[in-house]
């Protein structure tokens, strides 16, 4: 395995299928899903050397490769990937999706067939590239790819108001990316500043010294842009649209790997790069999540369109990833990215669940079906357990996940309560995540009462076919996973408990250095400490010297910031 | 404490699983009811005997070390959260495993005759063997988590079950209010779990190391306001499962579910999972007193509440199902008297005579074409003798007639609740209405259902109401599994019998088991309940108050009290049923107000239907939904679109396409970027030269090359 | 001759072009118009060649003649285009750029 670019193939292996697609004549119906299909089994297939080669005790990056590609290595930008723990499971979801969404849409693409599959090709190389750059421009150019599939994928093959939706979409995500790409540029500068050299490696940049009020503004500006991403309470509200009006393919992708981008930006960069921001927001982002549960589920149960009901219910689901994310303890982190995984399996087979009842009646009202296990009961087994896996039945992987971000957030709650965030405050946003443990199984259980149980209501339902062998392929790997991700979740979490458990010990030291640093190091002006010597006319040693008897005005307890031998 | 490894434990919950899926994947495809029961029978049976071949074996081992244990595999290891599948039998847990295999094994042999010619045979029995799978995981996890698999799994299990016959909407909607009451309930379970991880770093609550063994080591090293948080959150989990107030409203309307379903899971196993996991838990709740208050008084209050609401049920499985819920309370009302033991003892006895009753009337049922209203009923006695007398033995036994099952756990629960340290004489007075109650409605069933005239239902009448909609609406009635569409009621098969039988003897002679300590003379006999749990509860003894210790006398005396208020109640049920053959209920006729609330379940459902739930639909649907999401965030979102919108057409109107005005902007444009590049310095215009020029024409003059 | 006569004067000049083709709705005129603009430019050119001395200015004057008169041909070329296609040269029905 050595010498060979691992991660190059499978990021490009599906690029390559694109453009062999480009070449098969035009308005062919049956050999671009085949290509498609070849495509995606070959890129799982390539990516399973990944998990066999993949060293869990390595927490950095793995298989780097790094490339000079245009000659602008001075300059920053660099093809350069890697692989960690945060990442792995990512990648292997994306890759493992990939066939599953091709096989799902074998049947429902009515039109243009070539260009369909092209894009879903295309956006699996730009969803693996981001979740594999190591350089910050390299990861803004794949993040903003990701937009373009997609938003063709809505805009030609989806429902009646796809325009109005894809518009959004795209609009909505580009201006959080624009925060991000300003952000970006500064961190360009500082880097010069503080280093001399122009680079956007992440390893570069997360040695940047930034004193607390310039990691604020930074933190926002990246955390906007994730945050539509996820999606987080408020602003979430570009996923109904998208989800109901896209191709089911379109919205298992979606679903299934472009919402963990955010999360994912949050992990990879976000926190890693402002720890002291983080301290100071992490209140104010668990309160968002809790918000995206109870919302998200509150506003799924009344929803009378299923795909707009398991929409907001993604809402819901992503609340508890960043809920396990910001709580940072061993338990809420892994949780989170457990979380990440899990959702793009139920959620993902809930989508194309979703799909097959609308491509046999071509409706998706929830009151205009009913009965429908009598007629499709293998259908409604399937369903049923996907749903349970949503709802976090124990068992399936769902709990687990679940489960483990709750716990995180309840030893958040109980640190931050002595920390001084209230007592109610900290406790009660825990008891409002809980409350998901209520209202999923609600809107998932009357969700299936109202379309399988009772009478058949609609005379044509009555001969609905159940699910085809294809169908049922395509929902077999789902349900494999569901169950060996609850039962024995073993593998998936040893191979990231190392890099999960050194990025939350990075995280908490970048806080406490962060708490030394003066707050306005790295502004506009006082970049370097020789610039905010200049500006400030303080100096440097003597705000290192001072720092002891500021902590200790600040309240700060900890003795690691005592010079040696000096007592309060 | 070390415990011995055993690998029996495995195999005891691994066959239900087994025929669970076997029958779950194969029964459509084979269509052999005979195959599906036999492997659903077999899967319970066995696992029976296995259980007790274990009991003795434990029984067999030293009193100090008496724990068997069996690591199946890791399940979540999350840095210092490490959690493996495990299975754990102690005497607790025994107990549990002996009711749940033996009680279960006998249902599923009723419910070959019960289930007979319905369609969905395989899927019944699948799901049934699923219930006992979860069951055991519950009881013999061997931590919280594995104890939470169960409890979420014999939810799952009733869910599909209540709803078994899903084609009739209503018992769809019964079996999701009964999975989503219990979230409710696992809302506060999980809490209680993490603060519970929060205290102790563990979730194994046995052996060394485990809760019980910690809080009992040092209880003054943790937060004793923590502890009683825990308690109570983890007994609101107890209330969701067990069907205590204000969380009991799933369980009547879980009476759509078969009836042998009702008996087996809602009331001899599932709902005792509250009692079984404070048990369990015991170090927990003895030092958590304010809890254990709650847990009295809330059980107190339940058992008199519900069985209130019994005295004016009609349909028969109804009266049972309130009647279970105050049993329930009886229960807790030990728990929370400190009386862990008596609790689980009851536990055991309420098994036998409840799902022998339930069972009984599934007989009557099924033999009256599925009527369950006993208005219609009468004089069965003579139709259905085996019936009769098992249910009249299982009444005599829930009513507390002396030496019967249920008087022995009874009593010493009313004794308790006066008596304990933590017991209190309005939780006593409570209870003691409660058993009356219970006496007198179990005694109006016998009236209604087996003694006086047979009514019998008019012609015409009802083929099963919306309770239990008849074992599925086929169109074919030859497949309907009674030979007779009408014709007098008739005596059940023995796979329904037999079950009868065994239980009703075990009402009668159950309570032997654990002979209450006042006729043996205070001293633990070997046989006794007390003895048996004492490794579990060792460190969780909680006594009878100071006062009441040495007062014999008053024991023997309440006890007579309790057996005349039983006495009493049968008989104030004669005096006000015998004889009546028309459909005559006192309290309609005399009392009918009191009748309307009781009749109406003191309106609980209606008040939640009314306060909790629609308010919260609307409020989602217009105040989240419609005004929320759509007028104020995408009303501003959409409002930068159309703002967008409008600044290009108004900012566009520029472009006229005048040539005359572009050459004018551009012109203008020009200036404006001269001065403004004037302005910050970029363009850097030396007007001196000008002034010169301007300033002096002489001298400028002159040096423009001299004239 | 001072100096500031002749900026002045070309100031004038340019003015008048500014105006013309501003203000003129005949093509032709606008052009003229340019070509005034130019020239008085030039003008100024001339008045600072003679203030500084040397040759830079003088060759500037020249490339604009130069230029002024490629950019009459073109712009001839283009005007009698123009009217082919709308059998007008007035400047206001030429929007097609409108929007």
């Amino acid at each position: 395995m050595d010498g060979l670019p691992i991660l190059s193939i499978v990021t490009f292996v599906p690029l390559l299928g694109a453009f062999a697609m480009l070449a098969l004549p035009a308005h062919n119906t049956a050999l671009p899903k085949k290509l498609a299909l070849i495509t995606t089994l070959i890129g799982f297939a390539v990516s399973l050397p990944l998990v066999a080669s993949f060293d869990s005790a390595n927490t950095g990056m793995q298989f780097v490769e790094s490339y000079d590609w245009v000659g602008a290595k001075d300059w920053g930008f660099m093809v350069s990937m890697g692989l960690d723990g945060i990442s792995i499971w990512l990648v292997m979801l994306t890759t493992f999706l990939g066939p599953i969404v091709v096989l799902g849409a074998w049947t429902s693409v009515e039109t243009r067939h070539k260009e369909f599959f092209f894009w879903v090709l295309a956006l699996q190389t730009f969803m693996i590239g981001t979740f594999l750059a190591t350089n910050l421009a390299l990861f803004y150019v794949f993040w903003e790819l990701m937009l373009i599939p997609m938003f063709f994928l809505i805009g030609v093959w989806g429902g009646d108001d796809r325009i109005y939706a894809t518009v959004k979409f795209f609009i909505y995500t580009v201006i959080g990316s624009m925060l991000m790409l300003a952000a970006m540029f500064y961190l360009y500068t500082l880097h010069h500043a503080q280093f001399g050299t122009w680079s956007l490696q992440f390893a570069d940049l997360m040695r940047l010294e930034m004193g607390l009020s310039v990691q604020t503004w930074l933190f926002l500006a990246f955390a906007v842009g994730f945050a539509v991403k996820v999606p987080m309470f408020p602003l979430h509200t570009w996923l109904p649209d998208a989800h109901v009006q896209a191709p089911t393919a379109g919205s298992v992708i979606l679903a299934g790997v472009l919402l963990k981008m955010g999360a994912y930006g949050f992990l990879r960069l976000g926190m890693p790069l402002f720890p002291g921001a983080v301290a100071e927001w992490t209140t104010v982002f668990m309160a968002l999540s809790v918000m995206g549960i109870v919302y998200g589920a509150l506003v799924a149960m009344v929803q009378p369109d299923m795909k707009k009901l398991v929409a907001y219910s993604s809402v819901s689901h992503m609340g508890y990833i960043m809920l396990g994310i910001f709580s940072m303890n061993a338990q809420g982190v892994e949780g989170g990215v457990l979380q990440m995984l899990n959702h793009g399996i139920s959620t993902g087979a809930l989508f194309l669940l979703v799909g097959v009842i609308y491509e046999r009646t071509h409706t998706r009202r929830i009151w205009d079906f009913g009965g429908l296990a009598k007629v499709m009961p293998v259908y409604t087994v399937v369903f049923l357990i996907v749903a349970l896996s949503s709802a976090g039945l124990p068992g399936t992987n769902g709990f687990v996940g679940e489960f483990l971000t709750l716990l995180g957030a309840f030893q958040w709650a109980t640190g931050a309560a002595a920390d001084g965030a209230g007592f109610w405050t900290s406790y009660g946003l825990v008891a409002g995540a809980a409350l998901g443990v209520i209202l999923g199984a609600v809107y998932l259980l009357w969700m299936i009462e109202r379309v399988f149980y009772g009478k058949v209501l609609v005379q044509k339902n009555l001969h609905l076919p159940d699910l085809s062998l294809r169908e049922m392929a395509v929902f077999a790997p789902l349900l494999v996973m569901i169950f060996w991700m609850g039962l024995y979740p073993k593998p998936f979490i040893d191979t990231m408990e190392p890099t999960l458990t050194a990025w939350i010990a990075d995280v908490e030291a970048g806080e406490s250095r962060t708490a030394q640093l003066p707050p306005q190091l790295g502004a506009p002006g006082m970049q370097s400490w020789d610039a905010w010597e200049i500006e400030t006319g303080a100096s440097k040693q003597e705000w290192l010297v001072a720092l002891p008897d500021r902590a200790a005005e600040d309240g700060a307890t900890d003795g690691a910031l005592l010079p040696e031998g000096v007592t309060r | 404490m070390h415990a011995e490894h055993s690998s029996l434990l495995a195999v005891v919950i691994a066959l239900p699983l087994l025929g669970a899926l076997f029958n779950g994947l194969t029964g459509r495809k084979l269509k052999n009811d005979t195959l599906v029961h036999s492997v659903a029978l077999a899967a319970v049976a066995i696992p029976a005997v296995l259980a007790w071949v274990l009991f003795f074996q434990l029984a067999g081992m030293d009193e100090h070390g008496r724990a068997l244990h069996q690591v199946l595999f890791p399940w979540i290891h999350v840095g210092s959260f490490q959690i493996d599948f495990g299975l754990w039998l102690d005497p607790l847990s025994a107990v549990m495993l002996l009711i749940i295999t033996n009680v279960g094994a006998l249902i599923h042999l009723y419910s070959i005759g019960y289930m007979k010619g319905d369609p969905s045979y395989y899927r019944y029995f699948a799901y049934l063997n699923l219930f006992i799978f979860a069951m055991l995981c519950l009881v013999l996890g061997d931590n919280l988590v594995v104890l939470f698999l169960g409890w979420e799994g014999v939810g799952l299990a009733s869910y599909l079950l209540i709803g078994f016959w899903f084609e009739d909407r209503a018992n769809a909607k019964a079996g999701k209010k009964a999975f989503i009451t219990n979230r409710v309930g696992d809302f506060g379970f999980a809490l209680g779990m993490f603060a519970l991880y929060v205290l102790f770093g563990t979730l194994t609550p046995v052996g060394d190391g485990g809760i019980n063994a910690l809080i009992a080591a040092n209880p003054n090293a943790f937060d004793s306001t923590w502890v009683e948080v825990a308690a109570l959150l983890l007994f609101v989990g107890a209330c969701g499962k067990s069907a205590q107030i204000p969380l009991y409203v799933w369980l009547p309307d879980a009476m759509a579910g078969p009836t042998p379903v009702s008996a087996l899971i809602h009331a001899a196993t599932m709902v005792t999972a509250g009692v079984y996991m404070i048990a369990r838990l015991n170090g927990i709740f003895f030092h958590a007193e304010i809890a254990s208050s709650v847990v009295l008084y809330v059980g107190a209050f339940t058992a008199l509440f519900a069985a209130t609401i019994g005295l004016v049920q009609n349909d028969i499985k109804k009266v049972l199902a309130y009647s279970t819920v105050s049993q329930l309370g009886f229960m807790f009302t030990a728990m929370g008297a400190g009386a862990y033991a008596i609790g689980v003892f009851h536990l055991m006895t309420h098994a036998f005579f409840k799902a022998c009753l339930f069972l009984g009337s599934g007989s009557v049922i099924a033999a009256m074409h599925h009527e369950q209203d006993m208005r219609y009923y009468g004089g069965l006695r003579k139709f259905m003798p085996i019936t009769h007398a098992t249910f009249l033995a299982a009444t005599l036994a829930i009513a507390g007639f002396p030496f019967m099952a249920g008087f022995m756990s009874k009593d010493e629960i009313l004794w308790w609740a006066f008596a304990s340290e933590r017991g209190g004489t309005f939780a006593y007075v409570l209870v003691l209405l409660a058993a009356f109650c219970t006496a007198f409605y179990m005694f109006r069933i016998m009236w209604m259902t087996f003694w006086g005239e047979h009514r019998g239902a008019p012609e015409g009448h009802g083929h099963g109401h919306a309770e239990e909609a008849g074992h599925g609406h086929h169109d074919d009635p030859v497949a309907d599994h009674h030979d007779e569409h009408s014709g007098p009621p008739k005596e059940s098969p023995w796979t329904m019998t037999v079950p009868l039988v065994v239980l009703a003897a075990l009402s009668v002679v159950g309570g032997f088991l654990s002979v209450p300590p006042i006729f043996t003379g205070h001293e633990s006999i070997d046989f006794s309940l007390h003895h048996w749990l004492h490794p579990v509860l060792a460190s969780s003894e909680v006594h009878i108050a100071q006062e009441y210790a040495h007062a014999g006398g008053l024991e023997w005396g309440l006890m007579a009290l309790s057996v005349s208020v039983g006495l009493a109640a049968f008989l104030v049920a004669l005096v006000l049923y015998r004889g009546k053959d028309k459909t005559y209920d006192f309290f309609a006729a005399r009392l009918p107000r009191v009748h309307h609330l009781l009749w109406n379940k003191w309106f609980v459902d209606e008040i939640y239907e009314g306060g909790l739930i629609k308010p919260l639909v609307f409020f989602s649907r217009e105040g989240l939904w419609r005004i929320v999401d759509e007028v104020v965030i995408d009303g501003i979102v959409n409002l930068v679109g159309e703002g967008g919108k409008i600044t290009a057409i108004w900012v566009g109107k520029t472009h006229s396409g005048d040539l005359r005005a572009s050459a004018g902007v551009m012109t203008l444009g020009l200036l404006l970027l001269m001065a403004a590049a004037m302005a910050f310095g970029i363009l850097d215009v030396d007007f001196s030269a000008l002034t010169e020029l301007f300033g002096d024409s002489a001298t400028d003059g002159a040096a423009m090359g001299g004239e | 001759m001072p100096l500031e006569h002749l900026l002045l004067f070309s100031f004038l000049l340019f003015s008048l072009g500014v105006a013309g083709v501003a203000l003129r709705k005949n093509l032709l005129v606008v052009l003229m118009s340019v070509e005034l603009m130019l020239n008085a430019v030039n003008l100024a050119f001339v008045g600072a060649a003679r203030l500084i001395g040397g040759h830079d200015a003088h060759v500037m004057v020249l490339m604009i003649y130069v230029v002024a008169a490629v950019e009459v041909a073109i712009g001839m070329a283009i005007v009698v285009n123009m009217f082919r296609q709308k059998e007008t040269i007035s400047v206001d029905s030429f929007d097609a750029m409108r929007g």
